[in-house]
């Protein structure tokens, strides 16, 4: 029995092993067998599915930072509020009620907020917008950002309040003690204390954002150009790969292996992120 | 302090100044957190209404027991929602044992060791991994090198793997809340380890399992990426299992891609199962009876009505794993990017159909997890 219950939990090392050896195996002696990695990492062009095809990743890069980047300026700023609300002043029936609800918001199908950037806040953002001057594409990476934010906020909410409410008490008793009001106890003594949870938190959120696929394949762009501003559109690293993958998949091509670069590139931004939020987190576990 | 100091002061209770500002900072902080969740909230609603709003109208028992087609007016999701299901059966059928198994490893009999480390290390890595990585697994390897195709089965395993954390993880918790007294009670009446664990800590263990469980399935289910990977079909009208009242046809002999018999003078001596038509290769037809043998010609086509006896039997999992599929999720993305407002509709519904599915179970499980939390006082 313990043979068979060690074998099961060995399956996650299996796991990740195939997902190495795959992504290695195609990528780099496939891909980079032909491709340099000077122009993967330098080139500024990503055209895989021309006659010419070139190997720049770059536009790739910049969709995804371009679409993270508006996901967290949402996700930061309302996950923290959500958190120092729970933590520091809502009751106990409050944010038990409020924590299990928003977190449905990250259990709601991708596609289906994929449908709601491209047919809701598209429309209202294009309309929103018009005054200003600024004419929004039908895809874009800001609706597709904005709804990765709501999408992601809860994971930001929930893991910096569990990181606040380790907090011991006694630090906010002392500050209360002082003579602070909760609102200087929290920004000042609380969330300084949890702030290497709350970055990892963050951070965390953000893995989720780069690694995500159906919003930006339905609301985004799938033209890999080089992004500048949100209200382009643009294609991500995961937006190519499924692109790649909703045709006929060329196996053995050259196109075919370009989805595993891509996958490598995805895969190491991902698991540096996850490192460095795994890091904080434990540090704050330690610390009390 | 002098009596003439405390009067210079005078009343060291009166509020120091500003403190009237700072309170309202303090007070107007809460309406600051309470419009942050009301954003959040505002989100989940005004998702259910738009979809409420596109695609209510389109619910309907046609809806759920038609096919995909390219007329908008009677287009179903009959093989999405039945290809979900088979798909998610074979999920659960890997991920549970595994991941369930796997979490009672590493609470109870792991030693402490590089081996286990390194098994920590790959869960908590892999419930960070994008899902659409573990569908260039699926590829590369279930697909490529296993040979098992774009099938039910390697979209069941890769949703497997993408979730395993997710049980993993839930079982370690439930596993690890459970005191250590109940283990040692069992053990100092002769239980072995497993039988301590398997009767007395999993019971107990078990609504924390269960939450996990439901946790992890309902996020199979509307995963999308990994499976357009794999090439989940999105138009497929036909279903992986036979239902009663379909026709059923059997084609005798080995036929090229016309359907003209590869070998044209052969004949085959055929049982037929149930009363039907024999269609022959000159087109003429030929009524037969259940339980008599014919001599037919390679090329014709036996055709009858599938009973349920054939139904049940075609849902064995053999004769569904290795067919093709689609799923709800990838009928809702195939419908969303089309341009005509009648498919947008229709994407609509299915996306309620797939937000009732998540929102209530997840729902159910944060119940469980509250119930669970009310009711056990060790």
């Amino acid at each position: 029995m313990e043979m068979l219950l060690f074998l099961a939990a060995a399956a996650a090392i299996a796991i990740v092993v195939g997902i190495l050896y795959v992504v290695l195996s195609e990528a780099v002696v496939k891909f980079f067998g032909q491709v340099s990695f000077l122009e993967f990492i330098t080139g500024t062009t990503w055209t895989p599915t021309f006659d010419n095809p070139q190997y720049g990743i770059a536009p790739l890069l910049t969709g995804t930072f371009m679409s993270t980047l508006v996901a967290l300026s949402v996700a930061v700023p309302l996950g923290l509020l959500v958190a120092v609300y729970l933590s520091e002043f809502a009751s106990t029936r409050m944010r038990e009620t409020i924590k299990p609800t928003l977190e449905l918001l990250a259990a709601v199908p991708t596609v289906v907020y994929g449908y709601f950037a491209l047919l809701f806040v598209t429309p209202l953002l294009q309309q929103a917008l018009r005054p200003l001057g600024i004419e929004l594409p039908g895809f874009n990476l800001l609706s597709a950002g904005l709804v990765m934010g709501l999408m992601i906020i809860p994971y930001i909410a929930s893991l910096s309040e569990d990181a606040m409410r380790a907090v011991p008490n006694a630090m906010r008793d002392g500050s209360s003690a002082m003579g602070a009001t909760r609102l200087e106890t929290a920004f000042r003594v609380v969330f300084p204390a949890a702030v290497s949870g709350i970055v990892g938190a963050v951070i965390l959120g953000m893995s989720r954002a780069v690694g995500e696929t159906m919003i930006v394949v339905v609301a985004g762009g799938q033209q890999p150009v080089i992004v500048t501003s949100p209200t382009q559109q643009g294609a991500t690293v995961t937006a190519f790969i499924a692109q790649v993958a909703l045709g006929d998949i060329p196996y053995g091509t050259l196109e075919y292996s370009s989805i595993f670069a891509a996958g490598l590139a995805l895969l190491l931004l991902t698991l540096v992120f996850n490192f460095i939020a795994f890091a904080l987190q434990r540090r704050f576990r330690e610390a009390y | 302090m002098s009596a003439v100091d405390v009067a210079e002061r005078g009343d060291i209770t009166a509020h120091p100044p500003g403190l009237a500002t700072r309170r309202f900072k303090d007070a107007s902080f809460i309406v600051w957190g309470i419009v942050a969740t009301i954003i959040g909230l505002g989100t989940l609603v005004a998702l259910v209404s738009e979809l409420v709003h596109d695609g209510g109208h389109r619910l309907s028992m046609t809806f759920f027991m038609s096919f995909p087609s390219s007329d908008p007016e009677i287009a179903g999701i009959l093989s999405a929602w039945v290809g979900s299901i088979l798909v998610i059966a074979t999920t659960a059928a890997f991920a549970i044992p595994i991941g369930v198994l796997a979490g009672i490893y590493l609470e109870e009999y792991a030693p402490k060791n590089w081996m286990t480390s390194a098994i920590e290390i790959a869960v908590n890595n892999l419930a960070g991994v994008p899902s659409i990585i573990f569908g260039l697994l699926a590829v590369g390897l279930f697909v490529q090198v296993f040979d098992l195709g774009q099938s039910i089965l390697t979209a069941g395993i890769t949703l497997a793997l993408l979730i395993l954390p997710v049980v993993i993880v839930a079982t370690r918790e439930a596993v690890r809340s459970v005191p250590l007294e109940i283990r040692q009670a069992a053990l100092a009446v002769g239980a072995t380890k497993w039988q301590a664990t398997q009767h007395h800590v999993l019971p107990y263990a078990m609504p924390g399992v269960v939450t996990g469980v439901i946790i992890g399935i309902s996020r199979a289910i509307g995963e999308t990426a990994p499976l357009i990977l794999i090439g989940g079909l999105t138009f497929v009208a036909f279903l992986p299992i036979t239902r009663p009242g379909d026709a059923a046809f059997e084609v005798i002999g080995a036929v090229d891609e016309y359907g003209a018999p590869v070998t044209p003078d052969a004949t085959e001596r055929v049982l037929i199962d149930h009363d039907g038509v024999v269609v022959m290769p000159d087109f003429s037809e030929m009524p037969v009876q259940a339980g008599q043998t014919y001599d037919l010609p390679h090329g014709a086509t036996v055709q009858s009505v599938a009973t349920w006896s054939d139904a049940v039997q075609s849902w064995a999992p053999q004769n569904w794993l290795g067919s093709e599929f689609t799923v709800m999720p990838i009928q809702m993305f195939n419908w969303t990017s089309r341009p005509e407002a009648e498919f947008r509709e229709l994407a609509a519904a299915a996306g309620l159909v797939l937000l009732a599915i998540t929102l209530l179970m997840n729902g159910t499980a944060i119940w469980l997890r509250y119930r669970l939390r009310k009711q056990i006082r060790w």
